[in-house]
């Protein structure tokens, strides 16, 4: 079978998902099977064979795995949002709709991707706005305290970190393409590590210092994180060297620890992480603005499911007689939560086992990449990619502090939808040119 | 650059493992505690959403039943209200706290015993709906020893002999179940009829009696010593009224509850077997109904000094003072309407029971609870001369004002002084009726009483509900 056949019988699965899930909700809600599961189904599986004829038409060779792969996910995504609320399941939909637009639009403006990289400069300094927006007053907006995104009245909610983390991943990648060998070779060892030529190391405390701004001006450690992670992936790729990572991960360490000491916020998440069922940070009470609530009922909610879930449609959502939710943000940081409330564990470990699919998918793509910059790229989209999922997952099972942000594909979201499918769009892009018979 | 590569998705992996341990962490190894947290607001939720069962009277009258709410949840509500509050209890979902039989029969009502149609209704997502409890209880009765006690503190307990059923189980002060007030003035969750610690008086002469035939050391015309005061255990024992009745009888020293002469059968049958009959009775353990154990307490000498209940036998009690009731004795109404009970079912004493049959929601009964045997208290022999015994009491004894009232009734009073040097009494009264093939057992005591007597305050009352029973019974 050809590649973009492999792709097209691979959407298989997602379309049967989407089905099977919008069926279950409507049982669930009417004890009536209607066909307007099967329209969704339909309508959902000609979107993604749309996305397919792109692929096809414009990229025979790329990875036939990674589009199925996100196609799951993103069904998913939108039948465990309906699930929550019908309303913003439309508008997800609407959002993959214009997401495959934007997916289509990368890749055929960016045929040949390797462009960018005379862009590079220009792209860091748009990253670099996008990242100062939400702390602009009048349009950012404050999510637990985090500045995350941006809001024009009556327009549009945009949470610019999923783009720039992109943009950051192009900058690096095409700056350690020129600067790895330098990196490398004017190293001097002292006390035996190895410490590169300041000069060059420049862009690379930048990056630090850039890591530790988020921190500070956005109060995220979670989006510090994946794109601090992200970053050393891709120094770690271009140059061979632990001691780089271990220096920078010191240096994250350190730098952490100082600004968590002393911005409020960031400390109040901390000790949310470090005692989610104390009972006064619990009802917020003499905590300084620490609230532990939402992290107690996520693991609440992931109790409740046990290992095989409450089933679909099952978990108990809202306090009853009231619409307000007991794990706040249920269709968006919570995500996970929910998934595990009514699949249980093994629902859980099913889509982290298909993320990791696709960002094996990415990695392999790295190693089939002819060139250095095609390599680094796709090592940090696909790094940065895995991090998020870390990142909000992990917060949501308590391995590190709760952040807000999303779950790809699945979480409810305009920009991460877009954003996430521009990514695999670029991951798609450099895998057809790896792939490419010479 | 492909080495570095693999290291970074071996990495990923390595991540991806930790969300998957933490994920387990959760959902398997730390559920149980977290169900369990105190903060976890879905325990009380889902069990918001459970229909629970109704609990009935034997004769259908609803003692507690469910109502539907928002978002298919339930309320609970108790339609009798006080008067049942003591018995039913309560399912209080907002504190997770249950209480009496919606504690004791929580299982049946929450529906978790129902076979394979409630686990094949809870996979197609629908209500678990709970199974309706029958309880031997009857309201007409339980009413009427309301009104008896007329606002009393007290306790009444009606029990079936032969089965154990449990008619009657009412005590002031009581409580509204539909509306919970722990810091309320005058409202009493403490069920007094299976948590009292009462000195029980004369009535538990109808022990010390038995274990003195029983154990064949006297006979009923044995004749001791009736003489006021005796020295027991150092210290002078008087008869009511200090009265010097000379030789008397065993039977005759029942009939007028003489104290002196109930000491000596005590401390001649001796600690040892004392403590047995009093363990055959029940006393040393919590009664053994099916209700909460932490709404039940043992019946058992405690330490005067202490306040701490005797090892059994211990050499400290002061086993002729305990022979009449004294001593230190704490007991329950309920044990000691199993010490009625067990006479008259022939030394048979059976379990008490509040739990009729379990009924599924579609009218299947599912369970019925079958009478089982406590303990074979005395021989046959020794239950009908003790019985003679008890009629004796009510014809010609303390109990002569009980003798009025049309029942054929047989019992014993008791008046336990409860300030010594002042008429300020616990009057009590245990017996059975009809005296000969009896039908019901039944403890009745009133907490304090100003010049209160067994035989005038207790077995009146004790006579007016036995006979309303009776007349349910035949009619």
């Amino acid at each position: 079978m050809s590649v973009r056949n492999r792709e097209l019988v691979g959407l298989i699965p997602a379309s049967l998902l989407v089905t099977a899930g919008f069926a279950g909700v409507f049982i669930q809600r009417s004890n009536a099977l209607s066909n307007i599961s099967l329209t969704y189904g339909a309508i959902f599986l000609g979107l993604c064979v749309v996305g397919h004829l792109v692929i096809r038409a414009t990229l025979p060779y790329a990875d036939p795995y990674m589009f199925p792969l996100v196609a799951l996910l993103s069904s998913f995504g939108i039948v465990m949002i309906y699930r929550i609320d019908t309303t913003l399941a439309r508008q997800q939909a609407q959002w993959f709709v214009l997401g495959l637009i934007l997916f289509a639009a990368t890749i055929v403006a960016f045929r040949d991707y390797r462009k960018l990289e005379r862009y590079r400069y220009t792209i860091a300094v748009i990253s670099l706005g996008l990242l100062i927006l939400p702390r602009i007053p009048g349009i950012g907006y404050q999510v637990n305290g985090a500045y995350l995104g941006i809001r024009i009245p009556g327009l549009f909610v945009f949470q610019p970190t999923e783009f720039a983390k992109i943009g950051f991943v192009i900058f690096l990648a095409s700056y350690l393409r020129d600067t790895r060998q330098v990196l490398v070779l004017g190293a001097r060892r002292i006390l035996g590590v190895t410490i590169p030529p300041i000069k060059h190391f420049g862009p690379v405390l930048v990056i630090w210092g850039l890591a530790m701004a988020i921190l500070f001006l956005l109060h995220d450690v979670g989006s510090s994180l994946m794109f601090y992670g992200a970053l050393l992936s891709i120094l770690y790729v271009a140059t061979s060297r632990v001691s780089f990572v271990v220096v920078g991960l010191i240096a994250f360490g350190l730098g952490a620890w100082y600004i968590g000491a002393h911005v409020p916020h960031i400390n109040a998440r901390v000790q949310e992480w470090l005692h989610p069922l104390n009972a006064n940070l619990y009802h917020d009470v003499h905590t300084g603005g620490a609230s532990s609530y939402q992290l107690a009922n996520s693991l609440f909610a992931q109790a409740a499911g046990g290992m095989f879930g409450q089933g679909f449609g099952q978990a108990t959502l809202t306090i009853p007689g009231t619409h307000s939710y007991l794990l706040p943000a249920p269709s968006t940081d919570m995500i996970y939560a929910v998934i595990t409330d009514e699949l249980g564990l093994f629902g859980a470990a099913a889509v982290l086992i298909t993320y990791l699919m696709l960002i094996a998918r990415g990695f392999k793509t790295a190693v089939l990449a002819r060139d250095s910059f095609s390599t680094l790229l796709a090592v940090g989209l696909s790094a940065v990619l895995g991090l998020q999922v870390f990142v909000i997952v992990g917060g949501v099972t308590r391995v590190i502090p709760l952040t807000g942000v999303t779950l790809p594909f699945i979480s409810y979201g305009g920009s991460s939808i877009i954003a996430n499918l521009v990514l695999v769009a670029l991951l798609l892009l450099v895998s057809d040119r790896a792939r490419r018979p010479a | 650059m492909n080495a570095p590569i693999g290291r970074v998705f071996v990495l990923m992996i390595v991540l991806f493992a930790l969300l998957l341990v933490w994920t387990t962490r959760w959902t398997v190894f730390d559920a149980k505690a977290l169900r369990d947290n105190p903060l976890n607001a879905r325990t009380v939720i889902d069990e918001e959403k459970i229909d629970r069962g109704e609990l009935l009277a034997a004769d259908g009258t609803v003692l507690a039943k469910s109502v539907s709410g928002p978002d298919r949840t339930f309320t609970r509500t108790y339609p009798q209200g006080s008067l049942f509050a003591q018995t039913v209890g309560y399912s209080d979902v907002t504190t997770g706290r249950d209480a009496g039989l919606e504690l004791s029969d929580g299982n049946y009502l929450r529906g978790v015993n129902t076979g394979i149609s409630a686990i094949i209704g809870q996979l197609g997502g629908g209500t678990q709906v709970g199974d309706n409890v029958y309880t031997t209880l009857d309201p007409k009765a339980q009413a009427l020893a309301r009104q008896l006690l007329a606002g009393r503190a007290g306790s009444v307990v009606a029990l079936v002999p032969s089965t154990g059923a449990v008619k009657v189980m009412f005590s002031l002060p009581t409580y509204n179940d539909n509306h919970l007030c722990n810091t309320c003035a005058g409202i009493s969750q403490f069920n007094s009829a299976t948590q009292a610690a009462d000195i029980p008086g004369s009535t538990f002469k109808i022990v010390t009696v038995t274990a003195a035939l029983d154990s064949g050391k006297f006979t009923q015309s044995s004749e001791l010593d009736g003489n006021s005061p005796r020295i027991v255990s150092g210290v002078p024992l008087e008869n009511d009224s200090n009265q010097d009745w000379g030789q008397q009888t065993v039977s005759t020293a029942l009939t007028y509850s003489i104290n002196t002469i109930f000491a000596q059968l005590a401390q001649d049958v001796g600690r040892p077997t004392m403590t047995e009959y009093m363990r055959r009775f029940g006393f040393y353990s919590r009664p053994p109904l099916d209700y909460p154990p932490d709404e039940l307490s043992p019946s058992e000498p405690h330490s005067l000094t202490t306040n701490r209940p005797y090892p059994p036998a211990s050499p400290n009690e002061d086993i002729g003072r305990i022979g009449i009731g004294q001593g230190g004795l704490e007991v329950t109404p309920l044990q000691m309407a199993m010490v009625a009970a067990a006479v008259a079912n022939g030394g048979r004493l059976m379990v008490p029971h509040l739990t009729d049959r379990v009924v599924n929601p579609d009218g299947q009964t599912i369970q019925t609870i079958k009478p089982r045997l406590y303990s074979q208290v005395m021989k046959p022999s020794t239950a009908q001369a003790v019985s003679k015994m008890m009629l004796n009491v009510v014809e010609e004894g303390t109990a002569k004002p009980a003798d009025t009232l049309g029942v054929s009734l047989a019992g014993k009073t008791g008046t336990a002084t409860l300030v010594t040097g002042t008429n300020i009494t616990e009057p009590w009264f245990i017996g059975f009726a009809p005296a000969t093939n009896p039908t019901i057992a039944i403890a009745v005591t009133i907490d304090r009483t100003d010049d209160g007597y067994g035989g005038t305050t207790a077995a009146p009352i004790a006579a007016q509900i036995l006979k309303l029973l009776l007349a349910e019974q035949n009619g």
